[in-house]
C-alpha cells in the first residue's frame, strides 16, 4: 500500500503544479514509511519540503499555503503525534471557509498512519479517528487496500476541503495488489462492499477489514452469509448504504480497532437506530478496542479485535 | 573561555512623547500630506473604538477588544505594508485594518457576531480576525512560504501580543521563517498587560524581540506610541524580506489603555497610578504636535477631523444596526465547497426551527 501512496502522490504533483507535500523526513529520507519516496528528487525541495520538528507548525502552516493558492500534502509520521496539530486544524483549518463566508479555504490533505499490530514503539499504534469525525468542517478517510488507498489519496488531494488521511500501518506492507497509476480517483463519502452477503452486515475500516473479511470466510463455512463494508470515508458517513444492507440483513456488527466509548462504531449504531431500527431482527453488537490505553506491543493483539471475537459477535446475533 | 554568541536588541525611536524629532525625519514623513493622512487614520480609529465599546455597554454589540493607546503602531504598520501584502491579524488591530480597506461596518457586523463580517470586500487576501493565541503566526509563515514558492514578492505581516509570545506557536512560527528565510513580519505588540498577567511574570526575558535571536532571525524594539519609528522599522523589515532577505521580529512598546475586553474590569489588576502615566505617552499626542510645530495642523482642522470621524462612524453603526441577521442555514452554506448529503437534513430542520428575523434591537432575546 504505501507505493500505492507514494505514486499517488506523484501523479498528483505531476499533474497539479499547486500541490506541494511537506513534513518530518519526507523530502530526502522519502518519509519514515516511504510514503514520499523520491518525490523530493523528480519534484525539488520547494516542492516537496522537510519541515521543522513540530506538527503545529505543519498544520498551521498548512492552513497559510492552502490559503494562498497551494495544496499541502502534509505527513504527521504518527497519530499519537498528531494532538499538537489539533489546535490548528479544529479551530482554523476546519472552519476559515466558514469563518469568511467562502472568501478563503484550506484544500489540505493530512496523512498520517492509523492503527497499531507492526510492534512499534508507544505512541505509534493509536487509533483516535473518533476525535477528528467530531469536528466540523473536515472529512476523515481511511482506506483499506492499495488500490483504495491511492484512489481515495487522490479524490482528497483533488478535494477543495481539509481531508485526514489515515492510513493503517499493518496494510503499508502486508497487502499487496496491483495498482494501476492513471490518475483515476475513487469517490469519498461513500462506503465500499468488500463481499456481498444475506445474513449479517459487517461494517468496518481500515486494517479491521482483514479480520472482518477472515470473519465472513468463517462463517461462510458455518453457512452464515455475511456482508462486509468498508465504511472508507468515516466522516461524513454514506448512511444510505449502511441502511440499504441492514434492510437486507436485519443483522449489524461493528468492528473497529479504535477504543469503543463514544467511537465511530456508535455513530454508526446511532443511525441505524433512528432510520432502521425496525429492519434489525437482532442487538448490534460492536466488535471494538477496548477503552484502555493501547497496550505496548507485546499484548497489542490482545488489543485489536481478533476474528474470533468478530465471529462470536455475529453468532450472537445469530442466536437473537 | 570562548563566547559562543552574542547579541544585541535596538531600540528605536523616532519622535518623543512631546512630538520633537530624536532621530532622522524619516522619508515618508517629508510629505506632510502623508504625516495628516495617518494622523487622520489614528483619530478614526479611536472614535471607532470609544463607539464600539459604547454599542456592547447598550447592548449592541458583543464583547469587543479595544484598541486604545494602540494607534500609532495599527496605524504605522498598517502605512508600512503594501496591499498586495497579507496580515495575519490578532483581534484588536482595528487600524490596520482599516488603513488595508476593511470597513467599518464589516468590523462592527463580526464583532455582533456575524460571520459576514469576516468577508471582507477590500483585502480579500487577508487573514480573517484571530482569537485563539498566536495560531495565527503560523498562517503567516504559512502565506509566505506560498509567496516564496509561487516567487511572488510578497509579504506576510502576523500580529502577536505579548502574552501570545509565551505560546509555542510563537515560537514554532519564528523557527519556522528563520530556517526557511521566508518572507514574513512579526509584529509584537507589547501593550504590558496579557488580560491580567503583566509581561514580568510572563518571561525572565529583558525583551520580547531578543526571542528572535534563538530563531537565528533579527529582532528590534520600537516606541510603539511612535508612529514614525513604527512605520519606519517595520517598512524596512518588509522591504528586507520582499527581498529575500528573511524574516523579522519587531516588538512595538506600547500601552493598554483600555481593559482587555469589554468583558474585563483592569482595575482589578493594575493600579491606576500606571495607567495614568501611560496617558502621558499615548500616540496622537505627538502626531498632532509634531504637526503643529510644522505648520500643518491647528484646532479648526482638529475640530474637522473630530467631526469627520464622527461622521464616518455614525454612519457605519447606523447601517450595522439596520442589518438583519442572517437566515438560520447560513451556518451551512460555507462549511465544505458543497454541503455532503447528511448535512441538507440538518440544514432543513435549522431552516425548520429558525428563530425569527430581526435586526440588532432584539439583541439578546
Amino acid at each position: 500500500m504505501i507505493e500505492a501512496i507514494a505514486l499517488a502522490h506523484g501523479w498528483e504533483m505531476q499533474h497539479d503544479e499547486s500541490v506541494v507535500v511537506i513534513g518530518q523526513d519526507v523530502g530526502a529520507n522519502g518519509g519514515v514509511f516511504r510514503a514520499t519516496a523520491g518525490l523530493q528528487a523528480r519534484f525539488g525541495a520547494d516542492r516537496v519540503q522537510d519541515t521543522p520538528l513540530a506538527e503545529a507548525t505543519i498544520a498551521g502552516m498548512s492552513v497559510g499555503m492552502s490559503a494562498h493558492g497551494l495544496k499541502p500534502v502534509a505527513e504527521i509520521q504518527f497519530m499519537g503525534f498528531l494532538y499538537p496539530a489539533l489546535d490548528q486544524i479544529v479551530n482554523h483549518m476546519s472552519r476559515l471557509r466558514n469563518r469568511t463566508r467562502g472568501r478563503m479555504s484550506c484544500p489540505v490533505v493530512i496523512r498520517t498512519p492509523h492503527g497499531g499490530g507492526i510492534h512499534a514503539p508507544e505512541h505509534h499504534s493509536e487509533s483516535t479517528e473518533t476525535m477528528l469525525c467530531h469536528v466540523p468542517g473536515i472529512r476523515v478517510v481511511c482506506p483499506s487496500s492499495p488500490a483504495r488507498a491511492y484512489g481515495l489519496l487522490l479524490a482528497a488531494i483533488r478535494d477543495p476541503d481539509p481531508v485526514m488521511f489515515l492510513e493503517p500501518v499493518r496494510l503499508y506492507r502486508a497487502v499487496r495488489q496491483e495498482v494501476a497509476d492513471d490518475g483515476r480517483a475513487l469517490p469519498l463519502d461513500r462506503c465500499y462492499i468488500l463481499r456481498e452477503g444475506s445474513d449479517v452486515t459487517l461494517v468496518t475500516w481500515g486494517a479491521m477489514t482483514l479480520e472482518t473479511m477472515s470473519a465472513a470466510a468463517e462463517l461462510e463455512a458455518e453457512g452464515v452469509s455475511a456482508e462486509v463494508i468498508d465504511l472508507a470515508t468515516l466522516s461524513p458517513i454514506d448512511s444510505a448504504t449502511l441502511l440499504e444492507s441492514v434492510a437486507k440483513t436485519g443483522r449489524l456488527v461493528i468492528v473497529h480497532e479504535a477504543a469503543r466509548n463514544v467511537g465511530v462504531g456508535a455513530e454508526i449504531a446511532a443511525i441505524v437506530a433512528e432510520h432502521g431500527l425496525y429492519d434489525l431482527q437482532a442487538p448490534v453488537q460492536r466488535v471494538t478496542g477496548y477503552d484502555t490505553v493501547v497496550p505496548l506491543f507485546r499484548l497489542e493483539h490482545d488489543y485489536i479485535p481478533s476474528v474470533r471475537r468478530i465471529v462470536d459477535a455475529v453468532r450472537r446475533t445469530l442466536a437473537g | 573561555m570562548t563566547i559562543a554568541a552574542e547579541f544585541k536588541i535596538d531600540y528605536r525611536q523616532t519622535l518623543d512623547p512631546a512630538g520633537r524629532l530624536v532621530a532622522p525625519l524619516p522619508d515618508f514623513a517629508r510629505d506632510a500630506a502623508e504625516v495628516v493622512k495617518m494622523y487622520a487614520a489614528m483619530t478614526c480609529a479611536r472614535a471607532f473604538d470609544a463607539k464600539a465599546v459604547n454599542l456592547q455597554r447598550t447592548g449592541q454589540l458583543g464583547t469587543y477588544a479595544p484598541c486604545l493607546g494602540h494607534e500609532a503602531t495599527h496605524i504605522g504598520i498598517g502605512a508600512a505594508m503594501r496591499p498586495e501584502d497579507v496580515l495575519a491579524p490578532v483581534y484588536r488591530e482595528v487600524g490596520t485594518q482599516m488603513w488595508r480597506g476593511v470597513t467599518l461596518l464589516e468590523m462592527l457586523t463580526y464583532w455582533g457576531g456575524d460571520e459576514r463580517g469576516n468577508d471582507f470586500a477590500g483585502p480579500r487576501h487577508d487573514f480573517p480576525w484571530c482569537i485563539p493565541i498566536a495560531t495565527q503566526t503560523l498562517h503567516a509563515a504559512g502565506a509566505a512560504m506560498a509567496f516564496k514558492v509561487r516567487r511572488e514578492p510578497r509579504c506576510a505581516l502576523a500580529y502577536i501580543g505579548d502574552g501570545g509570545t509565551s505560546e509555542g506557536a510563537f515560537y514554532e512560527a519564528i523557527n519556522l521563517a528563520g530556517a526557511r528565510a521566508l518572507p514574513v513580519v512579526f509584529a509584537i505588540v507589547n501593550n504590558g498587560w496579557a488580560i491580567s498577567v503583566p509581561v514580568a511574570a510572563q518571561t525572565a526575558a529583558a525583551t520580547l524581540a531578543q526571542k528572535a535571536v534563538a530563531a537565528g532571525i533579527p529582532g528590534v524594539q520600537v516606541d510603539g506610541n511612535d508612529l514614525f519609528a513604527v512605520r519606519e522599522v517595520v517598512s524596512q523589515a518588509l522591504e528586507t524580506a520582499r527581498r529575500g532577505g528573511g524574516p523579522c521580529v519587531i516588538e512595538a512598546l506600547t500601552y493598554r489603555l483600555s481593559d482587555h475586553t469589554t468583558a474585563d474590569d483592569a482595575r482589578r489588576y493594575r493600579a491606576n497610578a500606571e495607567v495614568e502615566r501611560a496617558w502621558a505617552h499615548e500616540p496622537m499626542i505627538r502626531v498632532r504636535e509634531y504637526l503643529r510645530r510644522e505648520g500643518a495642523w491647528s484646532d479648526a482642522k482638529e475640530q474637522a477631523l473630530l467631526e469627520d470621524c464622527a461622521r464616518q462612524v455614525d454612519d457605519a453603526v447606523a447601517q450595522y444596526l439596520r442589518c438583519t441577521k442572517p437566515p438560520a442555514d447560513a451556518m451551512f452554506d460555507h462549511l465544505f465547497a458543497q454541503l455532503p448529503a447528511h448535512l441538507r437534513e440538518q440544514r432543513d430542520a435549522a431552516r425548520r426551527y429558525a428563530s425569527p428575523p430581526g435586526g440588532h434591537s432584539n439583541w439578546q432575546k
